[in-house]
């Protein structure tokens, strides 16, 4: 197997949502390549005692996005890897985020603010992109 | 699909006392429902009443499409584990996998010797002698291998310590993996549940408190934060669950209809531990579903 699956109980996301963002993570380190088996649902079941309804769900999300594809009674495979293309697109985020970063200093905002703010509209902006 | 469990203004009195009152719920089937609440909330009484151990003083309980405990057939679809997990204790493990064969004609014998050795427990072990957590796992084992389509547990991990719950979780959960059954099982601790069920039930003072989707509760309550205000100036869409305020400042959960526009406040998603004790300490304050008024402000 190439993964392994972990629950944080303090990162405030669901236990899907943290599936989701391991395999995503994974996929963007380049530790899952297509052709990659995820762990089937049994295995994520038993080793996290959770409900198989939230690993089909992080599954059923990672499909929709394109990135893995359930062979029936075989397993669900990566068919694409995301460490190539969001890689490229680091570098320029970056600059913009150093940007951002100087302004809010000079606004007089100091680091636990900046993380306060960040946080916030982070939390919020994902928030609206669920609803 | 027939509902796993339905009730309709279901009660049940001891002596004066209302264990549970006015109780109407519909649990889809195929899902694993958590039942919390404080202890003395009536969730023994609940659980009870719908394996038939009980029958109810007001209203009417199905189980499975048909009164629990109508039949012998009736009964084989349900399994039970009751609270401390209840075993023989002067018969061995083999003696219960035995007993199992000959009480229920749809046993599955295969299954439960099987899992049974994955567990690592002795069969010539007498049940007295196992731990805690084997105790339950033995009981868990007894209820699955007579393949029911609803599994009703009653605080099946509150005796248990840590890494046995872990352990009793996980061999819940591959077995609703590996059949299709319908679970429902108690706690009085949300933790217990979180990370298993896809369903919940809050009771609270022997009432149904909320009930439904765990996702569905998740996204449909939200913690407000902002400027002192009167729950009354609040959308009429939004229900308050708790309130609380400061000299500048109030707070509320909320259960709300859409999204929220005014700036003046800061949304926070809750988790389900947060949404479960707003219900609960409502129930307690016995503040119900009206809106408190202006009082709170002065």
């Amino acid at each position: 197997m190439v993964i392994e699956f972990h629950l944080n109980a303090r990162s405030g996301l669901s236990p899907y949502q943290q599936i989701v963002q391991q395999v995503r993570h994974a996929l963007r380190l380049g530790l899952l390549h297509e052709g990659d088996q995820l762990p089937t649902v049994k295995d994520a079941v038993e080793r996290l005692a959770i409900n198989p309804n939230t690993v089909l769900k992080a599954y059923k999300e990672l499909e929709h996005a394109g990135l893995v594809a359930a062979r029936p009674g075989v397993g669900t495979f990566v068919t694409k890897t995301l460490s190539d293309v969001s890689l490229a697109a680091h570098g320029p985020l970056r600059q913009d985020l150093r940007r951002w970063l100087a302004q809010a200093r000079r606004a007089g905002l100091d680091d636990e603010s900046i993380e306060a703010l960040f946080q916030d509209t982070f939390r919020s902006s994902a928030a609206e992109d669920v609803a | 699909m027939t509902a796993a469990l339905a009730a309709e203004g279901l009660g049940k009195r001891y002596g004066r006392r209302w264990a549970l009152s006015d109780c109407t719920l519909e649990v889809p089937p195929g899902r694993v429902v958590g039942l919390v609440g404080p202890n003395g909330a009536g969730k023994t009484t609940l659980l009870h009443l719908a394996v038939g151990l009980l029958r109810p003083t007001a209203g009417s309980i199905e189980v499975l499409g048909r009164p629990p405990g109508d039949n012998a057939g009736q009964i084989g679809r349900v399994g039970f584990v009751a609270q401390q997990t209840p075993v023989y204790s002067r018969l061995s493990v083999a003696d219960h996998l035995r007993l199992g064969g000959w009480l229920n004609p749809q046993w599955d014998a295969e299954a439960a010797r099987r899992r049974i050795s994955q567990l690592g427990l002795d069969p010539d072990q007498r049940a007295g002698r196992l731990s805690g957590g084997e105790r339950a796992q033995l009981a868990l084992t007894l209820a699955v291998a007579k393949r029911p389509e609803l599994l009703v547990l009653d605080e099946p991990v509150a005796s248990l310590d840590p890494l046995a719950r872990r352990e009793f979780l996980q061999l819940l959960m591959s077995t609703v993996v590996e059949h299709e059954v319908s679970i429902v099982l108690s706690s009085h601790l949300v933790a217990d549940l979180e990370r298993v069920c896809d369903y919940l039930v809050v009771l609270a003072s022997s009432r149904v408190q909320v009930a439904g989707d765990v996702d569905d509760l998740l996204a449909a309550h939200r913690r407000l934060t902002g400027p002192r205000r009167d729950p009354a100036a609040l959308p009429a869409d939004y229900e308050v669950i708790e309130e609380s305020h400061t000299n500048v400042q109030s707070s509320f959960i909320v259960r709300y209809g859409g999204p929220v526009y005014d700036p003046a406040w800061t949304v926070e998603e809750l988790s389900l531990e947060d949404v479960v004790l707003a219900y609960m300490s409502r129930a307690r304050s016995g503040a119900g579903v009206a809106r408190r008024g202006l009082s709170v402000l002065r």
